[in-house]
């Protein structure tokens, strides 16, 4: 109950110690308790807040119980309630003491006055003892017929909490029903949004153990139930009708004439001050009008001004819960909010979360018309000495460089940025110039010019540096001093500390190699010296790499660093359109705010009311493949339907880093993974796949570093696996429900594993190999999580494999569940052997 | 469903805690303040930490009001608009029953603390946040505290600060104390507050503008009698289908153009199409009758010019120049005039105007800001003197020195001018309430009437 008992480590001087004054009051209360005398009742209630007092501040009071209880006896409402409040805190941890109390509860729940009836009935039920539950049900099930509203409001919520304590003496006594038939008939508002909320929640726990709980939770969506929640709303107070509203956007409408009924009965609720009540009914006219493309489009112009009204007006935490939803909006439509980018300008009084959401949403609406006003406004917050905001508004300009057909004039802007000096800026620009040269190998003369006169001792940020290098490799010949700046950063090889420049530092060397031998032939000496001693793994290795190759023969070696590239035209998304989908579903949730899917936040049990699916069923099933790379065409095709799928207004994301030197500075990665792959363009990522095997297999020889030549086990395993088996994604829902967990167990990636899990489906076709299938897949980057099955070969007994793999610290968390508990030993073996095998072929 | 609540002080401590539903651990409060006090963001050392976040699956919303910590945590995936909103709520509610809110009001007062929050949320569930239903649950009285010696909460707040026309103490009076004289005295107030945004471009031409306005009501009427209060009658309200910034459709004629709003759950806006009149019987406690959003064209309150320009080796010079555009009867206050500096500035001299009393400037060498401020000055004993009426202006001259040679653009290392004032009795927007009527009971009842206007400002920029 009520205040804590931990706060207040140290009492100050002031406050009474304890032992003495509870002492003290303990026999003041006892001369107070059975006195009949006029004013009795002013002295017990400043006993009594002295007490509530001690037990704010943590004192110990519990030794005052008997004398609390017997004071109780009065009609003065302020000490009852002070005595509820005592004895709520108490009763938990004092049971013995609690049935104390019982007896004068049960009294009180009788009482003449309603408001003594309701108060005893809630501190009753907040007892939270389980062994006094018998006492609880008569009480209640007077309370749910009392004639007073409040008691009845009360006696529902208290139905819940009984079924909390005890879920079978709940069930037993047939509550659930007489609350359902309390929804339909009580005149009260509240005790209807009471027994709403309470009956969601029973439902919701009951489902997975009875058919016909299941079937009940699903009645509350039907017709009769929510066209009669619809036709009181407007008696409800603003809090319930949130809740009315969130049960009817999962109601499923028969047809578009009832569609339109009820979003006009829900009109104006677009006009509520509440910002709840208003982002409750966009979600169900959002979620009504999925099918219908037109009326769907109508809906958010209709919603547009509520929503910057609420943005606007009241607090700044408020403000920033629906600027995420209309974030997510924007960031689903953005054509349809192209003229009103004004309302995304930044304040400068705004927080840092609130001003990137805008910088996102000024990215994702700029177009032909406006994006010269909106990179002017950009490059305004850029000479920010705001210095966080200055760095997304760069990034912002170059995403818009990105995606827009016409990019002269932000290309202008963006080598301004150069000449500001600021090395923050210069920093961001650097990455951003070398991402525009990838997909605009065109402006290379312009940016060139600027960026040669950049000196690579004003850089220090390691992305930076490794752009600035990037283009010094990619550029040589039309940089003049090139091949001398490598040379002395080559020189300068212990100054730098971050391995990610030095992976660069090496490309670069070789690839100005290439085009300029002779000028560069003392760089790259140094450059394979410096790499070969390096105590980096990868550095050390990627030198070695290349140092053989180029003994191996020149020409290849430079048709595999170096070869012909196309430029890219679309940058990966950082979020799979399903994650996206998802969120949308979720609408008016916490999912938005934090962009991330409800399962990825919230455990299982908390998933709230008709969350049907398992998080299994809304991961993708199988394994299509979806490309790193989407080609241009695809992407405009989705641009079409923008407005029911997720609008593929491709986050111009650059799939490198994610804070790991590894993960995928890509060009490099895919120009060693795929050494054999003559014609690699730079952004292909495809991973190395177990079909690529054979060619990359010249590369271990060539290498020489022995790895095995067949990718299949050598060693026959202990077990056979099937690797045909087949499980359907409902048998393995229900599996992994009853099965326990047999084994779990932290497991190391290997770098090369993690490099190659660019997207989910490398593991899943690497692990059919190995005859582990997998069922469903999803996360985001760090996090991909898989559920894999795999059976055995003779007999019809399945292992079930939850893995989560953590890219950021190339750590997997792997699950265990299996029919044959004896075998899963055996079998987690044979999952760690394939999956260290990830990426090392 | 909510499964906690609680208030913390900004040292946080302790001073509310009430655990609903019992499933999240005991130590929330201190996860959860840690966490906020220690905020990391990327390549950022001291950020703020958001309104809602998530440690361990339990999510941690908040909101800051009158500098405590209002904080609720569940494990499901809620609203958060409707969390943020309920604590929001959960605050009015208690100031309208203690009169004023602070960390000493919260701590005298916490059993009627405790006793409102038992009603407002039970097992998780929001049961009632209004002022009005909650007072029959309620039966502790109020220990009120010296509202005097507090610090002004919101905007409403200025009205204390030494206007004879304000009853300095109504605002901070609890809703359910008796007055010491006996009798509670009928009032009603209505505050019509508007926070102005408006960015200058360097040329000192307007780049957006906006006004967010809010009329708020704080009635102590008894018997609730029902209200009309009547509104501009040349209101519009939505921008039809031109853009939003077409500034063009508006001048000139007198009306007042919103470009949205919405209203309390009790607004009846029956008439409101015909004569823009808004009914409704005003629970007890403080809320907000309607919100509005308007982007036309209005007279911004200050002209804002500022200029930096190098003058020699490691030296530079700044103007500032701030105009009053609002009549002569009316003063600003507590007007503060911002700009960032060069990084690299070491030193900074102030020219102010002359017989500029009660002006001062200020260079602060930790965050390299410029500060102006052009406070209210006691000039006697007895009378309070704005130094910016109507129709003034106002000059500040710095001269810079500088560390090192400035390279490339000084205005872009530099600014932009930022500025905050207080206008009471001021509105940019036009927007008025025209008339307050109160349904008579009988002829002798004639309840005290204040309608207040007061101009703020919310993001008020002017760019080198």
């Amino acid at each position: 109950m009520a205040p804590p008992a931990q706060s207040h480590r140290s009492p100050s001087p002031s406050q009474p110690s304890g032992k003495g004054e509870v002492s003290d009051l303990k026999s003041q209360l006892r001369q107070l308790a059975g006195s009949r005398a006029p004013g009795v009742d002013d002295s017990k209630r400043e006993l009594f807040k002295k007490v509530i007092s001690y037990m704010t501040i943590g004192i110990d009071v519990s030794s005052l119980f008997g004398e609390m209880v017997m004071c109780s006896a009065t009609s003065d409402i302020v000490l009852k309630k002070m005595c509820y409040l005592y004895v709520g805190n108490y009763a938990k941890v004092n049971p013995d003491l609690a049935l104390l109390t019982i007896n004068f509860l049960q009294r009180d729940c009788k009482d003449q006055d309603p408001m003594i009836r309701g108060l005893a009935l809630r501190s009753l039920c907040s007892l939270r003892v389980a062994n006094l539950v018998e006492y609880l049900v008569g009480p209640l099930g007077s309370g749910l017929k009392d004639s007073n509203s409040y008691v009845r409001m009360v006696a529902v919520i208290g139905v819940l909490k009984l079924y909390h304590i005890s879920s079978s003496t709940c069930m037993d006594a047939d509550f659930p029903a007489i609350l359902k038939h309390l929804m339909l008939n009580d005149p009260d508002t509240q005790v209807l949004a009471n027994c709403l909320s309470a009956l969601q929640e029973i439902w919701t726990a009951e489902a997975s153990k009875s058919e016909e709980a299941s079937r009940e939770r699903d009645a509350l969506l039907s017709k009769p139930v929510i066209y009669y929640l619809l036709n009181r709303i407007k008696e409800f107070s603003e809090w319930p009708q949130c809740l009315v509203l969130e049960l009817v956007a999962k109601y499923v409408p028969s047809d578009s004439n009832e569609i339109f009924d009820i979003m006009n009965l829900l009109e104006d609720r677009l006009q509520h001050a509440n910002g709840a009540v208003v982002l409750a009914t966009i979600k169900v006219f959002l979620q009504l009008t999925l099918s219908m493309t037109d009326v769907h489009q109508q809906v958010y112009e209709r919603i547009k001004a509520p929503l910057l009204t609420l943005v606007s007006s009241g607090s700044p935490e408020q403000s920033y819960a629906v600027l995420s939803h209309l974030h997510l909006l924007v960031m689903r439509a953005p054509v349809l909010f192209s003229s009103d980018y004004k309302h995304f300008y930044c304040q400068y009084n705004e927080s840092f979360y609130v001003k990137k959401l805008k910088l996102e949403m000024l990215t994702v609406v700029a177009n032909e018309s406006n994006t010269y006003e909106i990179v002017t406004e950009l490059c305004e917050y850029a000479a920010n000495v705001d210095i966080p905001i200055a760095r997304e508004s760069i990034r912002a300009v170059g995403k818009i460089a990105l995606q827009q057909y016409d990019v002269n004039a932000i290309v202008d802007r963006l080598l301004q940025f150069l000449e500001m000096e600021k090395d923050y800026v210069t920093a961001e620009t650097l990455v951003l110039v070398k991402d525009l040269l990838r997909k605009y190998p065109q402006w290379s003369q312009d940016c060139i010019a600027v960026v040669g006169n950049i000196s690579s001792k004003n850089v220090q940020e390691p992305k930076a540096k490794a752009a600035l290098i990037w283009m010094l490799g990619e550029y040589s010949q039309d940089m003049q001093d090139a091949p001398y700046i490598l040379e002395s950063l080559a020189e300068n090889w212990d100054d730098e500390h971050s391995p990610e420049v030095r992976l660069h530092l090496l490309t670069a060397v070789m690839k100005c190699f290439f085009k300029r031998p002779p000028e560069t032939q003392k760089a790259l000496g140094a450059a394979l010296a410096a790499g070969l001693g390096d105590f980096h793994q990868d550095v050390h290795d990627r030198a070695l790499f290349y140092y053989r190759l180029l003994q191996f023969n020149v020409s290849t070696a430079e048709r595999v660093v170096n070869p012909p590239k196309q430029a890219v035209s679309v940058f990966a998304d950082s979020q799979s359109s399903e994650i996206k989908d998802r969120i949308f579903d979720e609408f008016n949730s916490l999912s938005v705010v934090y962009q991330k899917p409800s399962y990825m936040f919230t455990d299982k049990e908390h998933r709230g009311p008709f969350e049907f699916s398992d998080e299994l069923g809304n991961l993708s099933i199988g394994a299509e493949s979806i490309d790193n790379c989407v080609p241009v065409q695809q992407v405009e095709a989705n641009d079409k339907d923008l407005l029911l799928s997720t609008s593929e207004k491709e986050d111009v994301r650059v799939p490198t880093n994610n804070g790991s030197a590894y993960s995928a500075p890509s060009y490099d990665s895919s120009a060693s993974l795929s050494a054999s792959q003559t014609s690699t363009d730079l952004v292909t990522l495809e991973p190395a796949l177990p079909r690529q095997a054979s060619p990359s297999l010249a590369i271990d020889d060539l290498l020489g570093l022995g790895l095995s030549t067949t990718p299949m086990p050598a060693p026959p395993p202990p077990l056979s696996l099937n690797s045909k088996a087949i499980l359907d994604p409902g048998t393995f829902q229900q599996k992994w429900r009853q099965l326990s967990i047999s084994l779990s167990q932290e497991l190391p990636v290997s770098p090369q594993g993690i490099a190659a899990l660019t997207a989910p489906q490398a593991l899943i076709r690497h692990m059919q190999g190995h005859s582990i299938h997998c069922i469903a897949s999803g996360g985001q980057s760090p996090n991909f999580k898989f559920f894999f099955f795999a059976q055995k070969l003779e007999e019809l007994s399945n292992f079930l494999v939850e893995c989560i793999i953590n890219i950021s610290n190339s750590k997997s968390q792997i699950k265990i569940k299996a029919d044959d508990q004896t075998s899963s030993q055996a079998f987690l073996d044979q999952f760690q052997s394939a999956l260290s095998k990830f990426g090392t072929l | 469903m909510i499964s906690q609540f609680f208030v913390l002080s900004q040292r946080g401590d302790n001073i509310v805690f009430r655990d609903y539903r019992g499933e999240v651990q005991k130590g929330s409060t201190e996860i959860f303040f840690r966490k906020v006090k220690f905020w990391k963001e990327e390549g950022q050392d001291e950020a703020q930490a958001p309104p809602v976040f998530n440690v361990d699956g339990v999510n941690y919303f908040h909101v800051k009001v009158a500098g405590l910590l209002f904080v609720a945590t569940t494990r499901v995936n809620i609203s958060p608009s409707l969390v943020l909103e309920l604590l929001q709520r959960i605050a009015r509610v208690i100031k309208d029953y203690l009169g004023v809110l602070s960390e000493d009001s919260l701590r005298k007062n916490f059993v009627l603390v405790y006793e409102l929050l038992d009603e407002v949320i039970d097992f998780g569930y929001v049961q009632s946040t209004s002022t009005e239903v909650l007072k029959s649950y309620i039966f502790n009285e109020p220990i009120a505290v010296d509202a005097a010696r507090l610090p002004p909460l919101g905007p409403a707040a200025i009205f204390m600060q030494g206007s004879k026309r304000m009853p300095g103490t109504a605002v901070t009076k609890s809703v359910i104390a008796n007055e010491p004289a006996g009798r509670k005295r009928e009032e009603i107030f209505v505050d019509i507050i508007e926070k102005i945004s408006v960015t200058f471009s360097s040329s000192g031409y307007i780049l957006t503008s906006e006004i967010d306005g809010t009329i708020q009501m704080k009635s102590y009427l008894t018997g609730n009698p029902e209200i009309r209060v009547a509104l501009n009658e040349e209101l519009n309200i939505g921008r039809g289908s031109g853009s939003l910034y077409d500034y063009r459709s508006s001048t000139g004629s007198g009306a007042v153009i919103l470009d949205d709003c919405n209203f309390h759950e009790s607004v009846r806006l029956d008439s409101f199409d015909v004569d823009r009149t808004l009914s409704l019987v005003p629970p007890d406690g403080e809320f907000p009758v309607m919100n509005y959003r308007m982007t036309q064209e209005f007279k911004p309150p200050f002209r804002v010019n500022a200029l930096i320009e190098e003058a020699g080796n490691l030296r530079a010079e700044v103007t500032i120049k701030i105009r009053a555009e609002f009549p002569s009867n009316i003063t600003a206050n507590t007007i503060v005039v911002q700009m960032p500096l060069p990084k690299y500035t070491t030193r900074a001299t102030f020219e102010l105007d002359r017989g500029a009393a009660g002006q001062t400037a200020d260079f602060k060498e930790a965050n390299k800001k410029l500060e102006w401020s052009l406070k209210k000055a006691i000039i006697s004993h007895m009378l309070l003197w704005s130094l910016i009426v109507g129709g003034s202006e106002h000059t500040l001259r710095a001269k810079l020195t500088f560390l090192q040679e400035t390279h490339g653009n000084i205005t872009k290392e530099s600014g932009p001018v930022s500025m905050t004032f207080i206008i009471p009795m001021h509105n940019a927007s036009g927007l008025q309430v025209k008339y307050l009527q109160i349904a008579k009971k009988s002829s002798t009842y004639n309840p005290y009437r204040w309608v207040r206007y007061v101009t703020q400002a919310n993001s008020y920029v002017a760019r080198l």
